[in-house]
């Protein structure tokens, strides 16, 4: 593969913003490339700046300075905003703020209506949108009586009908229970292992950054760790000065290092966690 | 210990007698005693909000009784204009709740329904706002310019400001980072100590349960399908998945080792417990 093949989808140079009326700066000068068909998560807490990134990745909010490039168009350029908007695709939040039809299958027309798509191609894109989330037995439903879980699915079909190569979710589990939080992180899981989308979730739910390819810490608008789930949960302390939980598995394996035991940091599964420990008990 | 909240026989239908009749909650007895914090846990569905808007009078029974401190609430009028000052509730998202102008006025709002002497709704705005760790800088502010945890924070102190005997907040977590979390917790745990307050705490966290909680009690199609220590309930984690609930992490861990072979105590569910106990068999492991 040459490099040119290698071209990310997202590309951040330099990044700087400051919201209009502040004096602090957001973000301080961010570098980051997302590679095209990778799973990323964006961990942080609260005013970290990772919700300001998410909006910067398809022009709701343009650079204060520096650069930001999706598929190689400058983001500030306003001509190619609408080619911006249909490479990436934002969920938000809270589902109730996103959904605008009476039907759920309107609602997910709604964007390629707006596109111009022809109605053909539409009732397509919608069908298949939403047996990809698996919404379809729902599509002539009400979405104000779905539950949590269900609504946001139905939005990110509503992203998935723009037929988008890059889908950012800003924190798309923080109002769900557990099995709304497992289904949306299974869906958006799927989209890239199956379709090869690439997918940016924003979160601060560590055990839904387990499965991504790669996960960055995000703290005072700077990028504090950059890596592997594997290596970024071994650093326990600075995960935890940054007001972070760890897995309650790495957590373990830590304690006992402390104990002066030769544990693996990123032992992260329940699975290999506890056959860590019982080959050191048989060891010892 | 005292009764402060005694259920008989609750339970409610939603549209009764309309196609869409859907039975919430089903004939729940159940009581609360003073001093205890208690976890409510259920999915999505399960009842449990239906279930705590019948504590302070939101909700009127289909059938069965509730009664705070002896007093059948729904009995008369008075009774249940009363139980709303004894028995507070923090709904979820109560930040979308706030409607004065500063910070003050909108904790002080219970308290002066109360019809206190200006005096004392002062004394318990403070009190409140100490429980909640809000400064009292912030009081001539509009509680729109702040921030998201702030906001939460003024709304359970209007809560509290009332000096409930009951405190039940749904959620009081949900959406907030871990810090966030914490701080919540803290305050929580820090103002049942303080006042012996009975609190609910409704949650979707096993890890939030587990650490805090005195007893635990999961909803499930409606009913109560356990209720007991968190170590009883943890104990059957097998039941908790086959609902769609988590068990807490700790345990989950605990369970492998088990599953592999490791000899360990069977009440295991937070991180500090899980720590000792493989210390614990380390140390044996090193010894035989």
């Amino acid at each position: 593969m040459n490099l040119q093949d290698m071209q990310p989808i997202i590309r951040v140079e330099d990044l700087h913003y400051t919201y209009p009326g502040d004096e602090i700066e957001t973000l301080h000068g961010l570098d980051l490339e997302i590679a095209e068909g990778s799973f990323v998560a964006v961990l942080g807490h609260n005013g970290s700046g990772k919700s300001t990134l998410a909006k910067l990745m398809n022009a709701i909010l343009l650079p204060t300075s520096g650069r930001v490039y999706v598929d190689g168009i400058d983001t500030a350029d306003e001509d190619r905003l609408l080619d911006v908007r249909r490479t990436v695709g934002m969920v938000f939040q809270n589902p109730d703020n996103q959904i605008v039809a009476n039907v759920v299958e309107d609602d997910v027309a709604f964007a390629p209506e707006n596109l111009g798509v022809p109605s053909a191609e539409i009732r397509k894109r919608v069908d298949d949108a939403l047996r990809t989330v698996g919404m379809y037995e729902y599509r002539l439903h009400a979405p104000h009586l779905l539950s949590g879980g269900q609504k946001q699915r139905v939005a990110i079909a509503g992203v998935l009908a723009m037929q988008p190569r890059c889908v950012v979710l800003d924190e798309p589990t923080a109002m769900l229970d557990p099995v709304g939080r497992r289904e949306v992180v299974a869906t958006v899981t799927r989209l890239c292992r199956e379709r090869g989308m690439t997918v940016v979730l924003i979160t601060h739910h560590m055990s839904e950054c387990v499965g991504a390819d790669r996960l960055v810490v995000m703290s005072e608008g700077r990028i504090a760790a950059d890596g592997t789930p594997r290596e970024v949960f071994s650093q326990v302390e600075l995960l935890r000065s940054e007001g972070l939980s760890v897995p309650a598995t790495t957590e373990l394996i830590y304690e006992l290092r402390r104990d002066g035991y030769e544990l693996p940091l990123g032992a992260l599964s329940v699975g290999e966690c506890a056959a860590a420990i019982m080959a050191a008990v048989k060891g010892a | 210990m005292d009764t402060v909240i005694k259920v008989e026989g609750l339970s409610h239908v939603y549209s009764e007698g309309t196609p869409f009749e859907k039975t919430a909650i089903h004939d729940i007895d159940v009581e609360f005693y003073s001093g205890q914090l208690v976890a409510v846990i259920g999915h999505t569905g399960s009842g449990k909000s239906t279930f705590i808007q019948h504590l302070n009078g939101l909700l009127k029974p289909t059938s069965g009784r509730v009664y705070c401190e002896g007093e059948d609430i729904f009995a008369t009028k008075e009774a249940t204009r009363d139980v709303r000052f004894k028995v507070g509730l923090v709904f979820q998202y109560p930040e979308y709740q706030l409607f004065e102008e500063t910070v003050y006025r909108d904790i002080a709002f219970g308290p002066k329904n109360m019809k206190l002497s200006e005096k004392e709704v002062d004394e318990r705005v403070r009190e409140a706002a100490r429980f909640v760790g809000l400064s009292e800088d912030l009081f001539e502010k509009s509680p729109l310019e702040l921030s998201g945890g702030q906001k939460r924070r003024i709304a359970i102190a209007g809560v509290i400001a009332m000096r409930p005997k009951v405190l039940i907040l749904d959620e009081p977590t949900a959406g907030l980072d871990p810090a966030g979390c914490e701080g919540i917790l803290k305050n929580i745990t820090d103002y049942r100590h303080e006042t012996g307050s009975t609190v609910l705490l409704v949650t979707h966290s096993m890890d939030d349960a587990a650490r805090i909680a005195d007893r635990l009690i999961v909803f499930h199609g409606g009913r109560i399908a356990m209720d007991g220590t968190p170590e009883e309930v943890f104990k059957r984690a097998q039941e908790l998945t086959d609902m769609g609930l988590d068990v807490p992490q700790p345990a989950a861990i605990a369970s492998e080792l088990r599953r592999l072979g490791a000899k360990l105590p069977e009440s295991i569910y937070t991180s500090a417990q899980l720590h000792e106990a493989v210390l614990a068999l380390l140390r044996k492991g090193a010894a035989d």
